[in-house]
């Protein structure tokens, strides 16, 4: 069946089998690998996007449920000459990556926690991460990512 | 080759990463990203069986199924290899190994284990053939338990005449010991159990090997810790040369010792690309690798104390049970051995003694884990000091304290034969309670407790050593170990003055390009964006022993650190040749080489640089470019160290224990980047705090896994921890020219015991003594009702 998507604000489209997963139409028909699979029971978020503007576990969405929708992935937050979006400038200068496997999940649902909420405290970002595991970082620094983040987005709107 | 003043310090800085762009964009490949056009598919038909007799095997119905290329049995594939997988450490003479090959022949040990393997063009199609493939077994019973293993009563495999692979004992002073316990004013004597641990990097294994059009040459892509020893592995197993494979990691999601390992998928996708002549890849399922990929822990420890009415310990006797699982993997035979030097801890004792039982079971093979082996004996040695401090009503700290080893002691020869290099036990100890309020925590659990608050306070103590920097090749030698420990680098200067550095280690999320790069500029008062850090690929990095155990940065970034000074060695010999003055006349300051006590005499590295690429005008013997090689081989182990307080909050009407805060110093020696420093902390901590409170992997009695998917196996998430309040002490290492000691581990080495001491401490007054990993709501809501029946 064929399946119409905006992605990063590109229209894009692919015959796809009606079983296809948005996070294998993303990684194998669309070339986007910036969205890992971590699991095959919807828990580690690794997979996670932003659809229609809302965090969704990729692995959970049939590329059909997406159909004539908007998609943002890792690959869409940078600006188109590089310069990074102000989250994901707070990931790296808090530290908040070390392999980087979970990390493209981690910023997506970040993106919707800071979308969410006027203001943030610690325990809101905790909450808000918990269906994204990391196995690397322990969570301190990706915490202070998304707070620090808050604070410069909040600052410059 | 002095610095000044002049010269910024570049080591010690908090830099940010410069690999984390790539990371945050979605724009570095890992090996599931990697496109390879006409790539065949390999799924694996697993033994449901914990242990079984292959009676039929029949392929007839999935060959003929869609985009299938090939379906074959362990003994279809028992031509492709040269030998049977390894393993790379052989602990006794005697070690019992059964042959264990990529695919099951004839009889499964494990549920989990392959039995066909399944070749089409796509993935889907691969799993729908496999499917189709009809397995009949006889099912054989299954030896599930270590404590029954050691029986012998049900045999492991079928070929072997006992569950034992190995015995293995250090006992230096046999007498000694015997004679400390029997003068002893008191003893401990404890049962723990180290829980089997299910790794869980993010990132699942995944791999393509791509032969090269003419067959012959094959280059593996692999998401593994250890492309240098996968490489010869591959050639050893398989019989293709060496010089045939190239190995690459790409970037790697993690591995924590899970991807130090060489597994059958990596040795049938291999063998498949060589019989098929076409790239073959292999991305495991979550719910399949937690099965097929190797579990860390897995041991009975019988823990014993000798100790004086004052505290002082006189001797400890340790024996073991260690699970092995069904097969012996490339180390696993090591991972005891590495926790049997440091069951003592940060303790002088006079007598130890250490027995070892490797015992096989019918479960997934077991492996170095994060921290392998010192985990587990620092949680024995810190779990038995509390409990000897409860049975003399001393506080855990001050029973610590009379046991440290001292400042002045440093090098310290340990009673198991390892000379210590450098620590200060007792000012992390300081440092750590007065960065807990220790005071006022015991003040408020005591509040509690007279106001029978149901949300009891617990408060653990940790201190931990751990042996880092794996290691002198000598010491590995003694140990029977099929490897050496130094770690190879090589530095070059390029005409434009850009620097390259090569590196053996292979990184898999600790940051050593920013870190190499780090050491590199500070040495040659350069921009370290100016340095290029080139790894994990054998065709670019030939040599190399890899990562893991904390080698990286004390064997591997010493050897960039020497690669470099040799590199000045030689552009100084070409300075004072243009400059015309002996080389003695010379310093190396601010990326210039400049003739002492003239500073307007001097000549750039730039220019040296590219006096060495033009070779117009180099001294006599001196040969063109600026470029060195080091291999380096430690003189000893590095020993980091530290203290871990964790404050527990237990209800106590559910049961479930709650981490409210933690408190760790940590001396790693000096640091190259505080930033990632603490990153490797955190990580480590919530690792530890993981086997404390939530993870194992649950068998039942037909040997089947339980928590399988990640959905059942509870890796702790961001709601689960809290911030962490770290502090570190500095106590350079004199092994190392850097000074430095590793600290990947020692997050997981320190918590875990801290946060069970923490769990105890809490129900301290109740009089319970122990509790078991992980300290489960059920378990522990089932200690309190105990111990109130029994009040
Ligand atoms: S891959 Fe989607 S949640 Fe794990
Ligand atoms: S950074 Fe490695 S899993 Fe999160």
């Amino acid at each position: 069946m064929r399946v119409e998507v905006t992605v990063n604000g590109q229209e894009r489209a692919a015959d796809v089998e009606p079983r296809t997963l948005l996070v294998h139409f993303l990684r194998e028909h669309l070339g986007l690998t910036g969205t890992n699979v971590g699991c095959d029971t919807s828990s580690c978020g690794a997979c996670t996007v932003l659809l229609d503007g809302e965090s969704v576990k990729s692995c959970t969405v049939l590329a059909a449920q997406a159909d004539g929708r908007s998609v943002t992935t890792i690959e869409g937050l940078a600006d188109p000459d590089g310069t990074l979006h102000p989250l994901q400038r707070a990931f790296q200068e808090n530290h908040a990556l070390q392999c980087g496997y979970c990390t493209p999940g981690m910023v997506m649902v970040s993106m919707s926690i800071l979308a969410e909420h006027d203001t943030l405290d610690e325990a809101t970002v905790r909450e808000g991460l918990e269906g994204n595991l990391c196995r690397c970082t322990g969570y301190h620094n990706i915490v202070k990512a998304v707070l620090a983040a808050k604070e410069e987005m909040g600052a410059t709107r | 080759m002095t610095m000044t003043e002049a010269q910024e310090r570049i080591i010690g800085q908090r830099r940010v990463r410069r690999e984390d762009p790539g990371l945050l964009s979605g724009e570095n490949r890992f090996s599931d990203d990697l496109v390879v056009p006409g790539a065949l598919h390999l799924v694996l038909v697993r033994s449901p069986h914990a242990h079984a007799r292959i009676t039929r095997v029949d392929t007839n119905a999935a060959r003929s199924m869609p985009g299938v290329v090939a379906v074959l049995t362990g003994g279809d594939l028992q031509s492709e290899w040269a030998s049977p997988m390894p393993c790379a450490w052989p602990v006794t003479p005697d070690m019992k190994s059964p042959a264990h090959y990529p695919l099951a022949i004839d009889y499964v040990h494990y549920a989990g284990e392959g039995v066909v393997a399944v070749v089409a063009r796509s993935q889907t199609e691969a799993v729908d053939a496999a499917g189709e493939v009809i397995v009949e077994y006889e099912e054989l019973a299954p030896v599930l338990d270590l404590e029954d293993a050691v029986k012998d009563g049900t045999l492991a495999h079928e070929a072997l005449e006992s569950n034992t692979s190995f015995v293995w004992a250090l006992d230096p002073n046999p007498d000694a010991v015997e004679a400390a316990f029997r003068a002893a004013k008191v003893t401990v004597s404890e049962r723990y159990v180290q829980q089997r641990l299910i790794p869980a990097a993010m990132e699942p294994r995944a791999m393509v090997v791509v032969p090269s059009p003419m067959g012959g040459d094959y280059t593996i892509y692999s998401a593994t810790q250890i492309p240098h020893v996968l490489r010869v592995m591959l050639a050893l197993t398989t019989g293709i040369p060496e010089t045939k494979l190239r190995v690459v990691a790409p970037s790697v999601g993690g591995g924590f010792g899970s991807k130090l390992d060489v597994y059958a998928e990596e040795l049938l996708c291999l063998a498949l690309a060589r019989r098929l002549r076409q790239p073959v890849r292999f991305t495991e399922e979550r719910g399949e690798g937690t099965m097929a990929t190797i579990h860390g822990r897995g041991q009975v420890q019988y823990m014993e104390l000798a100790a004086n009415d004052d505290g002082k310990v006189t001797a400890i006797r340790v024996k073991l049970l260690a699970d092995m699982g069904a097969y012996l993997q490339l180390v696993t035979p090591g991972v005891p051995l590495l926790g049997a030097f440091l069951y003592h801890g940060v303790y002088d004792v006079g007598a130890y003694s250490f027995t070892c039982t490797g015992l096989f079971t019918n479960k997934t093979p077991t492996d170095a884990y994060r921290g392998a082996g010192r985990p587990e004996a620092t949680y024995a040695i810190e779990r038995a000091m509390d409990t000897l401090a409860r049975k003399l009503n001393m506080d855990p700290a001050e029973i610590r304290r009379r046991n440290f080893i001292a400042a002045d002691k440093f090098p310290y020869e340990s009673v198991a034969g390892l000379t210590f290099d450098s620590g200060s036990y007792h000012e992390n100890l300081a440092k750590a309670l007065d960065n807990a309020g220790y005071t006022e925590l015991r003040a408020e659990q005591e509040r509690r407790r007279a106001a029978g608050d149901p949300r009891r306070l617990g408060i653990g103590v940790s201190c931990y050593v751990e042996m880092c920097g794996l290691a002198p090749s000598r010491v590995l030698a003694s140990l029977n170990y099929g490897a050496g420990g130094w770690e190879a680098a090589t530095v070059r200067i390029l005409p434009t003055s850009k620097v390259q550095v090569v590196t053996g280690t292979a990184p898999h999320g600790q940051g050593h390009e920013t870190s190499w790069s780090m050491i590199v500029a500070d040495k040659l008062g350069i921009s370290p964006d100016d340095v290029e850090v080139l790894h994990s690929d054998t065709a670019i990095a030939p040599h190399g022993m890899d990562t893991y155990g904390s080698r990286s940065l004390s064997v591997g970034g010493t050897a960039v650190y020497l690669a470099t000074e040799r590199v000045i060695e030689k552009a100084m010999k070409i300075a004072a040749h243009q400059l015309e003055v002996a080389e003695e006349d010379l310093e190396y300051v601010n990326a210039a080489f400049r003739v002492k006590g003239s500073p307007d005499q001097q000549l750039p590295l730039a220019a040296i640089a590219f006096e060495a690429f033009t070779a117009h005008n180099l001294p006599d013997g001196v040969e063109p470019n600026l470029e060195a090689s080091i291999s380096w081989d430690p003189p000893n182990f590095t020993f980091p160290n530290g203290t871990h307080i964790a404050v527990v909050e237990i209800d106590e009407e559910t049961g479930e224990v709650r981490l409210v805060r933690y408190i760790a110093v940590d001396d790693c020696g000096n640091q190259i980047n505080p930033l990632i420093v603490e990153g490797q902390v955190h990580g480590g901590i919530t690792q530890g705090v993981a086997q404390a409170l939530y993870e194992e992997a649950l068998y039942d009695t037909s040997g089947q896994l339980l928590n399988a998917s990640l959905a059942d196996y509870l890796v702790p998430s961001a709601s689960e921890m809290p911030s962490f309040e770290l502090d570190s002490t500095v106590t350079p290492s004199p092994t190392n020219p850097l000074g430095v000691k590793g600290v990947g581990e020692a997050g997981t080495i320190g918590s875990a015991p801290a946060v069970i001491n923490a769990v105890v401490d809490a129900l301290a007054d109740l009089g319970v003594m122990d509790c078991q990993m992980p300290a489960t709501p059920e378990r522990v809501y089932s200690l309190i009702q105990q111990a109130k029946k029994q009040q």
